[in-house]
């Protein structure tokens, strides 16, 4: 297992330079056909061209090679690379270093990423559980309907309906009857910074949603198959209490790929914050993303979208690894 | 630890429920008397056991044989109360272990019974074993659910028991899981298994498929050896008539969920009484026949929600008559001890 994991990571070097590259090219193309981002700051004042000519320089924006529709700028790639490598991530337009920005919201993001994978996890698999026990019967059909309308409702549209009902609705009701400020930051519409974990409770649940109509049906039909087979049979047999069947000999195996799936969950997560975390103006990654990419803020990007591919490559590899614990009859070597 | 110890923690612990039960050692070990289980289908019901009896003695075994869909399986599962119902129902008769009718108790003690005193070694032991447990695991559970055993005392005894059954290194092997195993040692695990708490009956549902002959050969002579050592009933389902000739000391021939013959093996290898026993005889391949078109029985089994009228067996049968259309046999008595369900059995007797 070592020696996979460790040719696992080894591959992470030419996806990562992969992705740098492509992003790099794909802005550089973006400064060629659309001129100087740095003009863009000023609106619609005209400022000295000295002051442009500055703090393109500042930028790093001058290289000749931004005036040659098509050149990659390998020279530029190489110089921004480097500067990764001595751990110089570049600053924004506002002139602040990336790595304070990223530092700054990245504790958000994974708080509400954190929040997201344990209301999934927990309300997703006990609603598969009880649907898979109780098969064609009233809870397997509540529990089908819907998680076909949160599978198949759109993350933004589920999200400005939370807002309105359990922001508006119920939280105006619940402002009404409670002096608990924790109970009033957990029904706010947006985040609050004096309550950092209670205020992103109802926005991860709308994250979570999406995947946890997905666990929910997997575990569903992982339990109902296993509860048909042989070594089930075999369970009872042994004269075994019904929990300990259901609960040890069949949930052990339909946990595998459902695991499975939480675990490449973290990566999506990650990219379906970036709207949750637009509709309840959460000063996360995402919206760092977010407000980047509108603004054509290039180091940002540059340092945080290869940041998301590391992310999901760690949880894909972890999963992969964690497969083989749960799975015996997987080996890697 | 000493063997008469081992037979001394074979005695089952029983539970309060099983404990109040009166087992009457007199009894026959196991009397099935008219069983009956129905399937609730979409084509209607299914009487997949349509009035099954048979006795089994201590120390006997009974080999019950039948092409499939006839009732095997689900009579052993009706036994062990392990049948899926929805859909299957047992509708009628009794099941009576020491005098004791097992489907007039409560789901607790019936799961007692279980493991306790009937154990199952089923088919295909890389399905019927759970992947992800080590076989000790697997094995220690029953100790350390049904005799309150700490982990390590369960282990011992899984130790023990793959010991028991033959394979070799069991300490090392212990912590191996079922897919590590080859087919044959999986089966002397499921085997190992069966025998953990001592029970008085084990019921092998065809426990030698899907092995090559030579391993069916050892997993039979162990099943053997270690019944006569113990002294258990041993009910042995197969539809392989050749399997259960040097093992079984009587022989159950079901069809249709139906018994359709019952006799000692020596009988109904000798002259079968019912027709469709005089089939699956002929249908066994043989040396002496070399080169010859091997005999088959034309046609499938019945349908079983639309059974055939009077003799379930009539439209494969080479003395059906009319008679056999309209009137269901009942199960004549051939000689004593040997039971027929043919109007003609003394023609196929003679034939």
């Amino acid at each position: 297992m070592g020696r996979y994991a460790v040719r696992r990571l080894l591959q992470f070097i030419p996806v990562l330079i992969g992705t740098l590259f492509l992003l790099h090219y794909l802005t550089t193309l973006s400064f060629q056909f659309n001129g100087n981002p740095v003009r863009a700051l000023f609106g619609d004042r005209q400022p000295p061209p000295e002051t442009i000519a500055a703090l393109t320089r500042a930028f790093g924006l001058d290289d000749p090679c931004l005036s040659q529709p098509g050149n990659p700028c390998v020279g530029m790639f190489v110089e921004r690379v480097g500067g990764y490598l001595r751990g110089d991530f570049g600053v924004d337009f506002n002139l602040q270093p990336v790595t304070d920005l990223i530092t700054r919201a990245a504790p958000v993001t994974l708080r509400l990423t954190l929040l997201a994978i344990v209301f999934e996890s927990v309300v997703g698999i006990l609603a598969g559980v009880i649907a898979g026990l109780r098969k064609e019967r009233f809870a397997d059909n509540l529990v089908r309907i819907s998680t076909v309308l949160v599978i198949s409702v759109p993350i933004f549209v589920v999200g400005v309906l939370t807002q309105i009902i359990f922001g508006l609705y119920i939280g105006n009701w619940v402002r009404d009857r409670t002096e608990s400020e924790t109970m009033e930051a957990i029904f706010s519409i947006s985040y609050q910074s004096d309550h950092p974990w209670a205020s992103l409770i109802i926005p991860s649940m709308v994250l979570g949603a999406t995947s946890l109509g997905i666990i929910a049906r997997m575990t569903r039909t992982e339990l109902i198959e296993s509860l048909r087979s042989d070594y089930v049979r075999t369970a009872r047999a042994k004269g075994l209490k019904p929990t300990r069947i259901v609960g040890i000999h069949a949930l052990r195996n339909c946990l595998i790929p459902v695991v499975t799936l939480i675990g490449i969950d973290i990566g999506g997560l990650m990219a379906g914050a970036l709207i949750t975390e637009g509709i309840f103006n959460i000063p996360g990654i995402g919206g760092l993303v977010f407000r980047s990419v509108r603004t054509g803020e290039t180091p940002i990007i540059m340092a945080v979208v290869p940041l998301l591919v590391l992310v999901y490559l760690i949880a894909s590899l972890l999963v992969d690894l964690l497969y083989a614990v749960l799975d015996p009859r997987i080996r890697y070597e | 630890m000493p063997e008469s110890d081992i037979l001394q923690a074979g005695t089952p612990a029983d539970s309060k429920a099983v404990a109040s039960l009166y087992f009457d050692t007199t009894a026959p070990l196991l009397d099935v008397q008219e069983l009956r289980v129905d399937f609730q289908t979409k084509e209607g019901v299914a009487h997949a056991v349509n009035g099954v009896s048979f006795t089994l003695e201590a120390g006997r075994t009974l080999g019950i044989l039948g092409e499939s869909g006839c009732g095997k399986s689900v009579t052993a599962q009706a036994i062990m109360g392990i049948l899926d119902s929805p859909p299957a129902r047992v509708v009628g008769g009794k099941v009576l272990l020491s005098g004791v009718d097992l489907l007039t108790l409560n789901e607790d003690a019936r799961r007692q019974i279980r493991a306790n005193r009937i154990g199952m070694v089923f088919q295909d032991a890389l399905s019927a074993l759970n992947p992800v447990f080590t076989v000790g695991w697997q094995l220690g559970e029953l100790f350390r659910k049904h005799r309150d055993f700490s982990r390590k005392q369960a282990k011992q005894e899984a130790v023990r028991l793959l010991d028991l059954v033959g394979i070799p290194a069991a300490g090392q092997r212990v912590d191996d899981f079922p897919h590590q195993f080859s087919g044959g040692m999986r089966q002397r695990v499921m085997i190992a298994m069966a025998l953990a708490l001592d029970p008085n009956v084990i019921i092998a549902d065809e426990p030698t498929t899907a092995l090559d002959v030579t391993v069916q050969a050892q997993i039979m002579k162990l099943l053997a050896d270690l019944q006569a050592e113990r002294n258990m009933g041993l009910i042995l389902i197969t539809h392989d008539i050749g399997v259960v000739a040097d093992v079984a000391d009587d022989i159950c021939v079901m069809y249709a969920g139906r018994e359709v013959e019952k006799a000692d093996v020596y009988a109904i290898y000798d002259s079968p009484a019912h027709p469709y026993t005089q089939a699956l005889l002929e249908s066994i391949p043989r040396v002496d026949m070399k080169g010859q078109q091997l005999a088959s029985i034309q046609g499938l089994p019945p349908n079983l929600t639309s059974m055939p009228s009077g003799c379930a067996f009539h439209p494969r049968c080479r003395f059906a008559r009319e008679r056999c259309r309209e009137d269901t046999p009942p199960l004549y008595t051939v000689t004593p001890g040997r039971l027929s369900a043919c109007h003609f059995f003394q023609e196929v007797l003679d034939s």
